[in-house]
């Protein structure tokens, strides 16, 4: 048995460049399934990196009515639907997977900021005291909320870099007083989100997919928000997950835990948006074009294990006498049979070889010359090599039987 | 007796006729002989070298090598038979290009299951046997003609075969190497081994025991003069 792959290496290796012909129709089929392969998984790893965004890991939750998220902004909580406390996230801190959970309320957009004379429009949220640890906030300038302003009802506010920039015009914004609903609030700090996964935007579609709002967000205690808005507003629950892979079930844990507690009734129920869901969703969209363009490369595979055929046939025409003077001194046919399956079968394995470093070659040229993202897929590197070699073992059957089904005589006397 | 064969015809349709090549042979060859069969070309010599080595069966008649009966054997059973217990020699050597000398000798044994060490040490001896012990890792185009065919007979005796069938042993070589030939057939057969030739070539014809003749598919036999 080795000795015959060893032989059969020698073979192919005695006929370079007839060897490397035959190959190329299989290097090329190859070739062309691991890019389209590789660029279809390197598309769907960045779809789910967009869409899970950040890369803090966090789920938002939002109140659903009847299956589907209902904006509540300006409304109060609806019945049977009662205000989430600091003892309903303390039980949910204890879920498994969950890292830590903030509830805040949220305006994505408010008219009646300003400072001086320049008006502010953007997001206000009013925020517990997790917040900026569960969304992975790092604290620029000044300092965050403390446990005394929100025990003391202070007025305070933190601004993202936005929201500086559209109010101070280069000022520093420490210790300013800023209005906002007609309440003066100091600013007390700057906050950012450290971002881990800079979302890729290839195309328009893209930005709107992924782009967040970039006006900013101004952060004031959720205690002051009584102050300027309704009392009972509802509230918008982030969770962060311990790692990317319990994301979606630390969302939900959490979102039946909250369900749990503060609803009753079935209309309402909190629900954790499944990003994981979308992105399946957005990857299926393109996965019927892929899977048409292997099908295509598949046909260059079948004219490649043609090919292979036909040098198999050539070669048992040419090696006529050699074939003919085994089986005179003893090789019993499937002796035969078994050497050029096997020579097929070698040729056609490392033109599957070939084939794979081609493709991840062309995969990574594509992704420098276009722009498209590349993940090597080992799943489908190893099912192609195998693929390709069970090619030359099927197409290489005719020419073997052929081999082995010569008559000695006549197969002696062939010039 | 090695093999015994009697009243073998070989027919061949040629068309609407029928050729008949071979017409009743008898022959029989016992341990140690050392036959020569001529004839001319055309005569069936090779059509007889052919069935004696199980590479044909004949039309009619019964074929026993080994005390077995040839018709009843499958091609599997032929193969290993050719395997063990004939050993060829061709005209044109038959010596695979890409293989080493011991390579091409040991090839009887890889197909006879031996393992690997035992078969190249048979070969080697083999080879030393033939006087190449020298050439063992030489090629077919890095050896002479003469040498080709001592290279050929190795092969032929590695298995220890109970007979050595040869077809026109020296028709490829010039006269010197053609008569080292002859002299390692005779040193062969000294050591017991059995040999059947077919040559057209009276004088290489001489240097067996026993001279059959054949002609128009007929053999006959004794020292008779053509």
């Amino acid at each position: 048995m080795f000795e015959n792959i060893g032989l059969a290496f020698q073979g192919v290796w005695s006929h370079k460049l007839r060897s490397f012909l035959t190959m190329l129709g299989i290097i090329i089929g190859i070739a062309a399934i691991i890019t389209i392969v590789s660029t279809i998984k390197g598309t769907n790893e960045q779809i789910k990196k967009n869409l899970i965004g950040s890369g803090t890991n966090t789920v938002q939750i939002n109140l659903n009515r009847d299956g589907n998220p209902v904006d509540l902004q300006w409304e109060a909580l609806p019945a049977g639907v009662r205000m989430i406390t600091e003892e309903d996230l303390a039980a949910i801190r204890k879920l498994e997977g969950v890292q830590d959970v903030t509830a805040y309320h949220a305006r994505g957009y408010v008219d009646g900021v300003y400072y001086g004379n320049t008006a502010y429009s953007g997001a206000l949220y009013g925020i517990d005291s997790h917040y900026f640890s569960a969304n992975n906030y790092r604290i620029n300038s000044g300092r965050g909320l403390t446990a005394d302003d929100f025990t003391n009802f202070r007025k305070v506010a933190v601004l993202e870099p936005a929201a500086v920039s559209a109010l101070f015009n280069g000022e520093d914004p420490i210790g300013k007083t800023i209005e906002v609903m007609g309440e003066p609030y100091t600013v007390v700090g700057t906050a950012a989100q450290i971002v881990v996964n800079e979302p890729v935007i290839n195309n328009l579609n893209d930005y709107y997919m992924y782009s967040s709002e970039s006006a900013g967000t101004i952060f004031i205690p959720d205690v002051c928000w009584d102050i300027s808005f309704r009392y009972d507003e509802p509230q918008t629950v982030v969770v962060r997950a311990k790692s990317t892979d319990e994301m979606a079930s630390a969302g939900k844990a959490a979102a039946d835990a909250l369900t749990e507690a503060v609803i009753t009734g079935n209309t309402y129920a909190y629900k954790a948006s499944d990003l994981l869901e979308q992105a399946s969703n957005l990857q299926s969209l393109s996965q019927t074009t892929n899977n048409q363009l292997i099908w295509i490369a598949g046909i260059s595979l079948l004219v490649g294990g043609i090919g292979v055929m036909n040098i198999m046939l050539v070669s048992v025409t040419e090696r006529t006498r050699e074939i003919g003077l085994k089986i005179a001194i003893g090789a019993r046919g499937g002796r035969i049979l078994w050497q050029f399956l096997t020579e097929a079968a070698v040729l056609t394995l490392m033109g599957g070889l070939l084939g794979v470093a081609a493709g991840i070659g062309l995969a990574y040229m594509l992704s420098n010359v276009m722009g498209t993202p590349v993940a090597i897929s080992i799943p489908a590197c190893v099912i192609a090599v195998a693929f390709s070699t069970l090619i030359g073992v099927i197409f290489g059957l005719v020419p073997a039987v052929k081999a082995s089904h010569l008559n000695p005589i006549e197969a002696l006397r062939h010039e | 007796m090695i093999l015994n064969m009697t009243d073998i015809c070989k027919d061949y349709p040629m068309g609407k006729t029928v050729t008949k090549v071979l017409k009743n042979v008898s022959l029989s060859v016992n341990e140690g002989d050392y036959i020569a069969i001529m004839g001319p070309s055309g005569s069936g010599k090779t059509t007889l070298m052919n069935i004696i080595g199980c590479l044909d069966v004949p039309t009619t008649g019964s074929y026993e090598f080994g005390g077995r009966d040839i018709k009843k054997c499958s091609k599997r059973q032929l193969a290993d038979l050719r395997n063990k217990k004939i050993g060829f020699v061709f005209q044109s050597f038959n010596l695979l290009p890409k293989l080493t000398a011991i390579d091409n000798v040991a090839l009887p044994l890889l197909y006879g299951g031996v393992r690997r060490s035992e078969r190249r040490r048979r070969a080697k001896e083999a080879l030393e046997r033939v006087g190449l012990a020298d050439r063992m890792d030489h090629r077919p185009d890095q050896l002479s003609g003469g040498q080709c065919q001592r290279v050929a007979i190795a092969r032929a005796i590695v298995g220890n075969p109970d007979l050595i069938l040869a077809d026109e042993p020296t028709g490829a070589l010039d006269s010197v190497s053609g008569a080292q030939v002859m002299e390692l057939f005779h040193t062969l057969h000294e050591q017991g081994a059995t040999i059947l030739m077919i040559t057209h070539d009276r004088n290489v014809a001489e240097n067996a025991e026993t001279i059959l003749h054949i002609r128009d598919g007929v053999l006959t036999g004794g020292d008779q003069d053509e």
